[in-house]
Order: structure tokens, then sequence, then C-alpha cells
């Protein structure tokens, strides 16, 4: 299990931010929404960071971390790769593509794959059902009336991504 | 130099998803190019609804409606029709008869057919300019309702008719009316923007495309209440959203239209955004408050309501987005106007979000009342592949399916919920002859049992009972008395569950057990699936006839299940198959059969 210390200085980004809502009331989500955009996850140590300095008690944060499914206390790889389970995807083949994305990058759940690149994740409606099925990587990437078969391209894509900057 | 010509980019999801993008950048580095960058206007909207057709360009002021563009599509539309004043035909718009549609905005049905009140500035405005919103009246139903008293506003919206677009249709002015008569100085409107139903975008798109009328309307609301702090809960799916809600508060701030003494009246109003973290069940109200506050969000006893007790304990109105989108407009035109369309109980416009198996994806507002035909096939273009129409599902988890011999009903609340389904935000998911309806039973009690929250128990382990059985009949492996089981746990479910989540968690398998019972008893009695769509079920074959041994489908299949030579007829060891489908998908001859696998003698494979 990787640990984040103490001394992590990505603590005090964290700690900057919180400083700055302290005024306004019921900012715990939006306090975590932070620390998992700073850390990636959200591992014990962070939450205990985050409820002693909010003056929260820590089975507070990890009820809510543990209620919200876009919070995860395991690292993700570094493309996450978000495949729509919406209605409308569903219909129209989106578990196929979940399976065909698994057989592809040798992975079961929602685990990183070895070299840390991506992680898959079954999600809800993103709202682009005109487009269904479609898979998001990441924040942005949108990929529309996708088919199993595109799916090693789509990798590959990434893939050569990280060669080039590497 | 004088603007000659207005382009209009649609910058919705769908448009973004297909390359909204780098038509705009290519289309900007041509005007550039060709000196044309004072003469030529670029305005980026929000969605103008034709998903489906993504991404959109409408030039102006002769109206041309481009489509399905590419990035090099931008450079021709520069070079032909802005520099030389001629229509590029290949990138218009053509009917079913192959018909050009130079100005389909104005001809297609599609477009032509709509009632635009919510989704008034969609696809017209660019969402980032508060001018734009403005020019349009933006802001002026602010103005008059300043000079109004609280006690008119709530008249005036009891007046129109106007019921909550969120789902459960509860008139807004007694809402608005029961939280200004409760006790207490202190008071909150909440704008629900946790858009949570699969196959529903259309908050988004009203927020993404519109993001003023949802704020004038959260400040009307307040000014009515006696309110003076607002929160937009909005999903952290909808990135695009948040920023541009974002950008339009402090826009508003700016202009003296938000904050302290708005107008300069005694009025103040603030709005401050809350970002979800991934749960459905947060689109109930009372789980709602709990997630404003930061906590878990588990919904309580009601009542209280939170019309007495809401956030932070106080008094707190709570409207969805496409609702409020509705206020500014009804003040502006008057309560008569406003109830003088739709039907008798249901009042104005609705919105509702075209997905599935449809030819026109997309958005459509459309008076109360609007018959489904009309909305699937007139507006819709009907269902795709000469394929047959089987269903509509409206409501998402918490509304059922809708099938064909239904299809001439007057859409509004009471209509929906005497099919059994309800109106629910507007999502329609339209199915086709190859959806198995006990499958999409199971996916949504799948979708409510994993979004359950777990406090009460009929929700939590009733659905989860409710799914096993429903498992257990996808898989062929059902029995009769499974039926009755599950309509028994249904309605217990719906009788004693807490919140509207889990009341409601049972209606898509009692919407389909009541018009496909069918299709359930054929998985049961006969272990087959007359949709041939679920995967225990049917069994994939070579149509030796068809076969022309292209050798397209050995080739994709995963699993090497597939032999034969070149030009010979291919052949599927069944023991070797996953039913992947894809041999199936990349097979140009229909050669490739799903059939069912009982006519094959195979034994159900008990995983």
């Amino acid at each position: 299990m990787p640990t984040i210390l103490d001394t992590d200085p990505r603590y005090e980004e964290l700690d900057k931010y919180i400083d700055q809502v302290k005024e306004k009331k019921g900012m715990l989500i939006g306090v975590l929404h932070k620390a998992q955009e700073i850390f990636g996850y959200l591992p014990i140590e962070v939450q205990h960071h985050v409820a002693k300095k909010m003056k929260i008690p820590e089975s507070t944060v990890y009820g809510v971390v543990t209620f919200y499914s876009f919070f995860t206390m395991k690292p993700r790889g570094k493309y996450q790769i978000k495949v729509c389970m919406g209605t409308a995807c569903y219909v129209k083949g989106g578990q196929k593509l979940l399976e065909r994305f698994r057989e592809e990058l040798g992975v079961q759940g929602d685990e990183p794959t070895e070299d840390g690149l991506f992680s898959i994740q079954e999600v809800r409606c993103l709202g682009a059902c005109s487009m269904a099925p479609v898979v998001l990587i990441g924040e942005r990437d949108f990929h529309g009336r996708v088919t199993p078969d595109m799916i090693p391209k789509i990798i590959d894509e990434y893939r050569k991504k990280e060669g080039k900057k590497k | 130099m004088s603007v000659k010509h207005t382009i209009l980019i649609c910058a919705g999801g769908a448009c973004i998803s297909s390359g909204e993008e780098s038509v705009k950048s290519v289309l900007e580095e041509e005007l550039k190019k060709n000196d044309l960058e004072d003469s030529v206007r670029v305005v980026q909207t929000g969605c103008m609804g034709s998903c489906n057709l993504g991404p959109i360009m409408i030039v102006y002021p002769e109206g041309v409606f481009y489509q399905k563009l590419k990035p090099q599509d931008a450079k021709k539309i520069v070079e032909e029709h802005l520099l030389k004043g001629k229509i590029v035909s290949s990138l218009l718009h053509r009917g079913p008869t192959g018909k050009v549609e130079p100005h389909a905005k104005e001809e297609l049905p599609f477009f032509t057919e709509q009632v635009k009140i919510a989704t008034r500035n969609l696809g017209l405005i660019d969402p980032f300019n508060i001018n734009e919103y403005i020019a349009n009246d933006g802001y002026f139903a602010l103005e008059k309702v300043l000079k109004s008293s609280p006690e008119w506003v709530i008249e005036e919206i009891k007046k129109s008719g106007l019921r909550g677009r969120g789902g459960a249709g509860f008139p807004t002015g007694l809402k608005w009316e029961f939280t200004r008569k409760a006790p207490g100085d202190e008071k909150y409107v909440i704008c629900n923007a946790d858009e949570g139903d699969p196959g529903a975008f259309m908050d988004r798109s009203v927020l993404e495309g519109d993001p003023h009328s949802v704020i004038e309307g959260m400040e009307i609301a307040g000014y009515a209440i006696g309110s003076h702090h607002g929160y937009i809960y909005v999903r952290a799916e909808y990135p695009l959203a948040i920023e541009r809600l974002n950008n339009a508060i402090s826009q508003a701030k700016r202009y003296g239209l938000l904050g302290e003494n708005i107008l300069n009246t005694d009025f103040s109003f603030d709005i401050e955004l809350r970002i979800g973290a991934g749960a459905f069940v947060c689109g109930e109200e009372t789980a709602l408050i709990q997630s404003v506050e930061g906590l878990r969000g588990q919904p309580v006893q009601k009542p209280p309501f939170p019309a007495q007790k809401g956030v932070w304990g106080k008094p707190t109105v709570i409207n969805n987005v496409e609702t409020l989108a509705n206020i500014p407009v009804i003040i502006n035109k008057g309560a008569e106007w406003f109830a003088s369309i739709g039907t008798e109980k249901s009042k104005g416009t609705k919105v509702f979000a075209l997905s599935g198996k449809i030819n026109n994806a997309g958005l459509v507002e459309v008076p109360m009342g609007t018959t489904l035909r009309k909305i699937i096939f007139d507006i819709g273009g009907g269902i795709p592949n000469g394929k047959k129409f089987k269903a509509v599902q409206t409501g998402g988890p918490s509304g059922g399916c809708i099938p064909a011999e239904y299809l001439d009903t007057p859409v509004d609340y009471e209509s929906l919920t005497k099919l059994g389904t309800i109106m629910g935000s507007g999502g329609m998911v339209v199915m086709d002859e190859d959806t198995c309806m006990v499958d999409v039973a199971r996916y949504f009690l799948q979708f409510s049992a994993d979004e359950s929250c777990g406090k009460c128990t009929p929700c939590r382990e009733g659905t989860r009972k409710m799914l096993e059985i429903l498992d257990r009949i996808v898989e062929g492996k059902g029995k009769m008395e499974d039926l009755d089981m599950l309509e028994e746990l249904a309605l217990t479910i719906k009788d004693t569950a807490l919140c509207g989540l889990g009341q409601t968690a049972p209606n898509p398998v009692l919407s389909t057990l009541k018009y496909f019972r069918d299709e359930y008893e054929a998985h049961i009695k006969e272990k087959r699936c007359p949709a041939k769509s679920c995967k225990a079920l049917i069994a994939y074959q070579i149509d030796p006839n068809a076969c022309v041994g292209c050798t397209a489908c050995a080739k994709v299949c995963p699993v090497g299940a597939i032999s034969g030579e070149v030009r010979k007829v291919h052949e599927i060891d069944q023991e070797k198959c996953i039913k992947c489908g894809s041999c199936y998908e990349v097979c140009k001859f229909d050669a490739v059969k799903k059939v069912d696998a009982v006519d094959l003698k195979l034994n159900i494979k008990n995983e």
C-alpha cells in the first residue's frame, strides 16, 4: 500500500485551499474534491489530515469518502477510462465495450494496469446519449459511437502519447 | 468594417465530442487568412438540439444550416460561402427523400414542431456572454419582479400552472408559497442540477447553453420566498456546466444583477455552487440537502418538508433546472400566456432528451399534451435501420416502458402515471425489436440497487432480491413462481421505502411485467429471448447459404472460434464461442445469425 508522508509538500496546497473556504459551511465534499485532484486518490492518511485540519471527526470524513462513487481510496491509472453505463449506451452495447477494454488491458475491475497508465471505471450516464455508446478518457476526451473493434486503436493512441513523452 | 456574416457554432456536449473545437479552430484560422476576422462574427452557442447532426454551423444572414462538419469543411465554407457567396451543398442536410434542405432549422419538422420556452436561448446565444442573454430579454423579468410584491410573483407562478420539471410535478407556486409562509428569517433557494437519470441531458444542456436563465429564475424565487442565498447543486459529471455557471455568476455580479443591492434595490441575493460526487440518490431533495451540507447523501423522513426544514434546518425551496429556466418567461409574458399552452392539468412545455434507437437523437421541447407518436416519429424521425418500435422508456430508473399501442397518448403528468410510468425529468429512451424488455428491467433495477443508499431495508434488501430473480430469468433459470414473487416484492417496496428512489425503483419491473409479460414467460418457459439479446439464451450461427467466405468474422473473433477457408463457408465452434457478437457486427453479408440456443440443443452454460 503506498503511503503519503506527513512531510509531503502537496499538503501545503491542500491546506491553502482549506484556509480559503473555512468561512463557508458544509465544505467537506468540496475539500475532498480538491484533495483528490491533488493526490489522485484519498488514502486514509489524507483523510486524517483533512479531518484534523477541518476539525471534523475522522469517521465523518471516511463516511463521506466511502459514500460517494467519485471518491476513491485506491490509486487510479493515469488515464481513467470511463465506460458509460447509461441506458442509451447500455442499449447500444456499452457492456461489450467494458468487456473488451478489460480483455485488452488485462484487468478485472477498477485496478490500474501494471504500467499505471490505465484504469477502467463503469460510470453513470455521461449525458452524451445521442453519441451512444460513449467512452470518456480522462476529463475531456469523448469517444462516441464506439464499437469493440475500435478499442485497441484507442488504447494505442494513449500508449503512443506516453511513448513520445518518455 | 461592419459585420457581414454571423456564424453560430453549436458547442453543446454532443457537438463538442464530435469535434466542434477543431472545426472552430480551422474556421478561425481561415477567417484570419482571408482577412475576414472583422466582417464575420463567430458565436459558440449552447446545444441546438439536433445532436445526431453535429458538429453544426449556421451561417447568417442567409441562415444556411451546415451539418456533420469535419475540420476541413470549415475551409470550404469560408472559401465558397463567405468569399464567393455560394452555398456548399455537400454539407447541407438531406431529407429522407434525398432533398437538400439548406435552411434545415426552418424546414425540418425536428425544429419546426418544437415550442421553446425553457430552451429558448439554446443554440441562439453565446452562453459565455451576458450581453447576449440581456439582449434576448434576459434579466427583464427580475427587474419587473423587483418592482412588484413577492405575493404578486407567487400568485403569478401559481396562476401559470407551472409544475416541477424534475419528475414529481408538484405545483411550483404552491411550493414557493409554503416556503414564504414558513416561519424564520433565513431561507434558501436550491437549484437541483443533479440530473442523474440515465438517458437525461436536458438540464445539462440548459446549464451549458443558457446558465443565466437559471440564475435569473433562482433570484426571482429568492425574492418571492424572502431568501438571500442560493445553492446550485450540480453533478461532478458535468464539468462544462460548472465552468459556464461559474462564469455566468461572476458576470452577473459584475453587472449588479447578482449580489448586494441588485439593480439598486434593497434586494440582495448570492449564489454558491456545490459539486456532487457521484451519488444518484442526491437528486432526491432530502438527500440533496444533506449533500449540500457536505455530508453523506442519505434521505431523511418527510415531513418535515424542505419548505419547513431544509438546508441548515431552514425553510428551503428546491427547484429543478428546467423549472427555473421557465420562470423568467412566465414573468415576462404573463401567467395567462403560459397557461394557454399544454393540457388542463399540465401547463407549458416539456423538454425531452431523445436517445436510444431513434434517428434524430437530441433535445426537443414540445407543448404538454403532444403525443408520443409525434415526438418519436415526426420530430424524432422514427427508428433507424427499418426496425420496429417496441417501447419507449420515460422517467429513468423511476419510470417505466410504454409499448406501441399507447403511442397516441398525449404526454402529460397524469397520462404517463396512468400508464405506469412517470414524466420524470424528461429522458426518453427509445427501444426497438432488438431490445429485451426483461433485460431492460434488470438494467434499471441493477442501477437502483447499486445506488440505494442502504438506509432503509425495503430498498436495500428488496431491490437486491428482485435483481437476483431477474438475473436468474435472463440466464434462463427462472421459474414461473418468480413472477409472483417479483410482483409481491415490488409492491412492498413501493409502499414501504423511505424515499422516492426506493418507492419508484420497482416501476421498470412492474411496467414491463404489465406490457411485456410474454417476454418474461418466453425466458422462463421456453428458455428463449424473443429479442435475441440475452447472452445466455442465444447462440451465433453462420448461414451457409449467405456466407461468401470473406474471413472477416474469423479475423475479428477474439477467441478463435471461427474456422473456414477463404471463399468457403465458415463455421462457429459453439464450445469456444464467448458470444461477444463481434462476428455479427462485422459480417457484411448478414450471414451471421443470432439463434435461440435451445434450438441448437446447447446446454445453457452454467457460470
